[in-house]
């Protein structure tokens, strides 16, 4: 059925243990400063686990990016699921999140103890400035292959518009632009043609 | 669990199942519904929970974790993280077991590139929304481009270190 799964040369490998998943998780969310927890992913699943090819890493990614959440929270759950079912995704999460989820709530206390100190206040708003600076590299980076059409452009604009120009729910941003976009990019001759139909514009 | 225990769970849990291509397409929302609906932080508060986040190895949304700690503690915490973490990898689970059997889906496909430029647009979004609390004078514009311009144009430095700089910048030249 699934040829993707049947590799057909090995000998069935023995389930991965609980605690391997959760230390190889724990191991990448405790390295991965910074961002890029993709590269991360790749070497300590690709490269030196091997419990995924490169298609396989790459299709767990495009499902992560597909969804809702953190790529990096999602693959944690899909490759713990396909090693060991729900208790492998159970440990790959709690991997990927508790040592900076730990760290974080370190800072938490620190800060609720510090309120009012200007000199952590100066340093936070230092890092915000950085982290916008970051963000806008980021989203660059992520864009610019958008940017050379204007359908792309029109719907990138009008997603930054609707959320910043108007305030309304996140949900009514997407009910709008979700059904429109899946409406232009929509699937051209996979419908039969009742003859009443217009024929579309821009083909080629 | 009192009431503001479930706005807590309600609130991540809603933040969870819309964070279409990332944390960053919900800092709008998170920043709506944790400031002016609940009046859970201040402007500025918020400002400084996404900069605790960022400092933190692994996912960059753990700043959820700091939140919920300010409202309601270590209860608060559990809260903020679970709401934020759970729903969407119920749905990674479901969604990656189902993806096979829509292998070479016209529609698949499609809502691929539909996705693509709305998770860029809503990390527009989530920039402006940082960028209105924590870009507030010349020494912040000039933090912020600095670090641009080093990760857009400059050799690989681990962001981080560009992070932390901020920091020390930060402490050193803002009043």
């Amino acid at each position: 059925m699934d040829p993707s799964l049947s590799p057909p040369a090995t000998e069935p490998a023995p389930p991965v243990p609980l605690r391997e998943i959760f230390f190889t998780f724990l191991l990448i969310g405790a390295t991965s400063f910074g961002g890029g927890v993709v590269a991360y992913l790749r070497n300590a699943l690709v490269l030196s686990k091997r419990w995924l090819d490169e298609d396989e890493f790459l299709t767990v990614l495009e499902i992560a990016q597909a969804l809702p959440g953190l790529n990096a929270t999602n693959m944690s759950v899909i490759v713990g699921d396909r090693l060991r079912g729900p208790l492998g995704a159970a440990a790959g999460l709690l991997g990927m999140t508790l040592p900076g989820g730990l760290l974080v709530l370190g800072l938490a206390v620190l800060y609720a103890q510090n309120h009012g100190n200007p000199d952590m206040h100066k340093v936070l708003a230092g890092i915000g400035a950085a982290s916008v600076g970051l963000l806008l590299a980021v989203t660059v980076q992520i864009g610019h292959k958008q940017l050379e059409h204007l359908r792309e452009i029109g719907l990138i604009v009008l997603t930054i518009a609707l959320v910043s120009g108007f305030h309304p729910s996140l949900v009514i941003v997407l009910l709008i632009v979700l059904p429109l976009a899946l409406f232009i990019y929509r699937p051209r001759l996979a419908l039969p043609d009742d003859g009443k139909s217009p024929p579309p514009e821009d083909a080629p | 669990m009192n009431d503001t225990d479930l706005s807590i769970l309600g609130v991540f849990s809603l933040l969870s199942v819309l964070a279409i291509g990332g944390g960053t397409a919900v800092l709008p929302e998170m920043k709506m519904l944790t400031v002016e609906v609940h009046h859970w932080l201040t402007d500025s508060q918020f400002r400084d929970v996404y900069s605790l986040g960022q400092v933190a190895p692994g996912p960059n949304m753990l700043m959820v974790i700091v939140i919920g700690y300010h409202v309601a503690g270590f209860t608060g915490a559990l809260l903020a993280f679970g709401g934020f973490f759970l729903p969407a990898s119920v749905i990674a689970i479901g969604a990656s077991r189902l993806w096979n059997r829509f292998e070479g889906s016209v529609w698949r496909e499609a809502l691929q590139r539909a996705l693509a430029p709305i998770v860029v647009g809503l990390m527009g979004a989530g920039l402006i929304a940082i960028a209105r609390t924590a870009i507030v004078g010349v020494e912040t514009s000039l933090i912020a481009a600095a670090v641009f311009g080093l990760v857009y144009f400059g050799p690989r430095i681990n962001p981080a270190l560009l992070i932390l700089a901020g920091g020390a910048v930060g402490f050193f030249t803002l009043s």
